[in-house]
């Protein structure tokens, strides 16, 4: 058994005083920890990060990760699941790279519904590079690079994935980190490309705290029919990532449908393959 | 020498390239040694497409702008090409379609005769062939068995009627006593040598002239044991085989230089995460969108220096498909053994060409990369001597394995401190010497032609075939380094010494091997450049290099 602090590594962890990433680093480890007991081998968790604030947390986390670069979350993780189907692949990024540079990455995988989680730490702003607007901030955001105002419309992530085919829709909130934590636990579990919208909080430039504490609430499966795909856009257009009165946290839609890896493989291993013989393909070449 | 070429020439949709591959199959088995040629603009149906059969008694890699029969499914099949007719050539024609001194036959009727499909006109006109060159109709009847896919007895009384439509051969092409080989494009040859190294994965968006590996690898799958993926675009080509490798999968992609430019990003990735992968570029004529199905060597300046930082890598430039059948293979090797890209750099000309293959196939075999020891604590990025670190993959229970873009310690923990960056940066690049040695293995520069002469053409990749001949005639020496990255300087250099005249030879429009080279101090004297996006034929390039000894 792993306890959380053995997920712990020696690196220092620069993340500013308050920052929600803290909520999201302590949610998958407890959820990690917990699935172990329920029999998931630690030795078999891949993770990945992209480039951004969020991306250190493959740094903090004492499992086998692929610090990746911006955008490109979803491609090591679907190379490293095809590679080797054995292996639990979790994905962590932030709402630049999962919605901005690499939106067709993930597109792509929810399409596939390839056997994966997809965490994104959605601050809504760019963290890292000191403060502009992301795909997800609100009308009018005020940022670096957008001093008069964000001239676009945010785009809503959980219509964007119930659009495109992925099997787990989800979304969190660091606060409420029980809630969190059974999310990535429903996550990892589901048989299919999962995916988690969690609204994080940056609390140096884009401190939201006040705004979600006052609008998030749950919701769960006896509310709500998350086989009901119509349902799931209702549910998932109550916020449309701007202001609003009230904001949905829970699974939104889960449907159980084959996978990518499976229609691909057909249960072959490419780690474990061996080469053919040449010989009998080059005889048709006579 | 025995010796005949043949140029099929029609419309898009006609099916020249199947009928010229019929051509080169038939000619294979009664013993000659082929070249095939082929030449379409980028479009589905209409335009003008020919293919190019030079078949020989000796081994030859590259074709010549004369033939000694044209066989024309159309007008412009005559008209764009009948000046390439060698004294004493014919043409056979379609007699609907088409208007000249030479055979018409009514392709369409004969085909109509049999209720056959138009595309079946190519079928009758390698019938007639046959019966003009007076090739056996049993050598025929076999190709067509093994070649068509579909309907084989309706091709087989299509051919054999236009077969016995040519009551008088025009020329007579002796069967050979020498065993047929495979015909294999090098694009074929790439995607076995690969295999042979133990490819686990192929990776690749389409784009020509690099398409045909994923088709060949996908339509072979089971046989060869690998598994083919096409993604939503080659950036995720790349990262997803950076993510097949870091899990322990050998990997290849393959792409051609638009493409290998969205690739660049996850190169730098490769190189400092020390993953491992392959990747074939074939060139195509440039910039940007450039000339789609046609050649050039116009990448090598890019390929070399892509990606940002200080990056290692391997270029390696086969010239025909047993150099692309072994390179791949040892891009593959080398890859692995040393944690870096490895590059095979082709171009439209080697890669969609055909070839005779000949290679020893043994002598490609998966070598195995530094595995770590399973003992202690396990450190991705081990600072050692020679610079690699033991590779381990999750799921191994006694490691924890961090890859990433991130400069980073041992164990792959990110890190900003000055002394830790400049360590792993020399741990990185101390392996270019361990390349270097390892690279003093194998044969890095090739000779051709004869070895004394003091003029020497120099030349890289599929330009070789042409090359070679142009020597031969001329009594000349050719040198064709293989290796292009790390360049083997030492072996170039004994290569080119002694050398009163060096002749730089490429198709692209600045000589970008000679550039290249003249970092190293080594300075060409002339060069020819082809950059029309065709290749080099043997009899052009000879008018070009007589002019230039002139």
């Amino acid at each position: 058994m792993t306890t959380i602090k053995e997920l712990d590594t020696y690196a220092q962890n620069t993340w500013c005083p308050g920052c929600g990433n803290f909520g999201i680093l302590a949610s998958i480890k407890k959820a990690l920890a917990d699935l172990e007991d329920d029999g998931l081998d630690l030795n078999k968790v891949a993770i990945v990060s992209g480039i951004g604030c969020h991306a250190k947390i493959v740094d903090y986390i004492n499992v086998n990760s692929f610090y990746s670069i911006h955008g490109r979350v979803p491609p090591p993780m679907t190379g490293i699941k095809l590679a080797n189907p054995d292996l639990t692949v979790i994905g962590h990024a932030g709402d630049g790279d999962a919605y901005g540079e690499g939106i067709e990455h993930l597109i792509f995988s929810a399409k596939r519904n390839i056997d994966m989680t997809f965490i994104v730490h959605n601050n809504r702003v760019y963290g890292l590079t000191t403060g502009q607007f992301t795909p997800t901030s609100p009308p009018g955001f005020k940022g670096r690079s957008t001093p008069k105002g964000s001239p676009e419309e945010p785009l809503n992530p959980i219509e964007l994935m119930l659009s495109s085919g992925a099997t787990f829709v989800a979304r969190g909130y660091t606060k409420n980190m029980k809630h969190l934590q059974s999310l990535i636990k429903a996550a990892i579990n589901h048989k299919g490309f999962s995916f988690i919208d969690v609204l994080q909080p940056c609390f140096t430039f884009f401190n939201t705290y006040d705004f979600y504490n006052e609008r998030v609430y749950e919701f769960s499966s006896k509310d709500h029919d998350v086989s009901d795909r119509k349902a799931a856009f209702v549910k998932a257009g109550e916020w449309a990532y701007g202001e609003g009165e009230k904001i949905p946290i829970g699974i939104f839609y889960q449907v159980k449908k084959p996978t990518y890896e499976e229609k691909l493989l057909g249960g072959r291993i490419p780690v474990q393959l061996k080469p053919g013989d040449i010989r009998p393909v080059l005889e048709k070449h006579i | 020498m025995k010796e005949i070429s043949i140029l099929v020439g029609g419309k898009a949709g006609d099916g020249i390239r199947q009928a010229g591959h019929v051509i080169a199959r038939i000619l294979n088995r009664i013993g000659y040694r082929i070249f095939f040629y082929d030449d379409y603009p980028s479009l589905i149906r209409g335009g003008h497409n020919f293919s190019i059969i030079r078949a020989s008694e000796k081994r030859i890699i590259a074709h010549k702008e004369t033939v000694d029969v044209i066989v024309a499914l159309n007008q412009d099949a005559v008209d764009n090409h009948k000046h390439r007719l060698n004294a004493g050539g014919i043409i056979l024609y379609d007699s609907k379609k088409a208007d000249a001194e030479g055979i018409g036959l009514d392709f369409m009727n004969i085909v109509k005769e049999f209720d056959g499909k138009p595309i079946m006109r190519n079928t009758a006109a390698i019938g007639a062939l046959a019966g003009a060159l007076n090739i056996e109709w049993s050598v025929l009847e076999k190709v067509i068995k093994d070649a068509v896919e579909h309907e084989i007895d309706l091709n087989l009384k299509i051919a054999k009627h236009a077969y016995d439509r040519i009551e008088n051969p025009s020329k007579s092409v002796p069967k050979l006593d020498q065993k047929a080989l495979p015909l294999v494009s090098g694009n074929e040859a790439i995607a076995l040598g690969a295999v042979k190294a133990g490819l686990n994965m192929y990776i690749a968006y389409p784009m020509t002239p690099a398409s045909a590996i994923l088709h060949y690898l996908a339509a072979h799958e089971n046989e060869l044991g690998v598994v083919t993926v096409h993604p939503e675009s080659e950036i995720g080509v790349a990262l997803m085989a950076l993510g097949a490798a870091y899990a322990g999968a050998r990997t290849m992609v393959g792409t051609s230089g638009g493409g290998f430019a969205l690739m660049t990003e996850a190169l730098s990735l490769a190189g400092q995460g020390e993953l491992p992968m392959v990747i074939v570029e074939a060139q195509r004529p440039g910039p940007s969108t450039g000339v789609p199905t046609y050649t050039m060597q116009g990448d090598l300046a890019f390929v070399v220096h892509a990606g940002h930082g200080d990056i290692l890598r391997v270029v390696l430039a086969p010239g025909d498909a047993e150099e692309a059948f072994y390179t791949a293979g040892l891009a593959m090797n080398l890859a692995w053994k040393f944690q870096i890209p490895a590059f095979v750099l082709s171009d439209k000309h080697l890669s969609e060409s055909i070839f005779s293959f000949e290679a020893d196939l043994d002598k490609v075999k998966p070598e195995k990369p530094l595995l770590w020891n399973n003992q202690g604590e396990y450190k991705r990025y081990l600072d050692t001597q020679n610079g690699i670190s033991p590779l381990a993959f999750p799921g191994n229970p006694a490691a924890i394995v961090k890859a990433t873009s991130y400069e980073h310690d041992e164990n792959g923990i990110t890190t900003e401190e000055a002394e830790a960056i400049s360590r792993m940066q020399r741990k990185r690049l101390r392996k270019r010497k361990t390349i270097e040695d390892e690279l003093e293995k194998y044969e890095t520069v090739n000779v051709y032609g004869n070895p004394d002469s003091k003029t020497v053409l120099l030349c890289w990749g599929s330009t070789k075939g042409a090359c070679i001949e142009v020597a031969e005639a001329l009594d000349l020496k050719v040198v064709q380094p293989l290796i292009l990255e790390p360049l083997p300087v030492n072996a170039l250099k004994k290569a080119l010494s002694g050398a009163d005249k060096i002749i730089d030879v490429e198709v692209n429009a600045t000589g970008q091997l000679a550039k290249l080279i003249s970092g190293h101090g080594i300075c060409i004297d002339d060069m020819i450049l082809r950059f029309d996006a065709r290749p080099f034929t043997v009899d052009v390039l000879l008018d070009n290099v007589k002019e230039v000894l002139s």
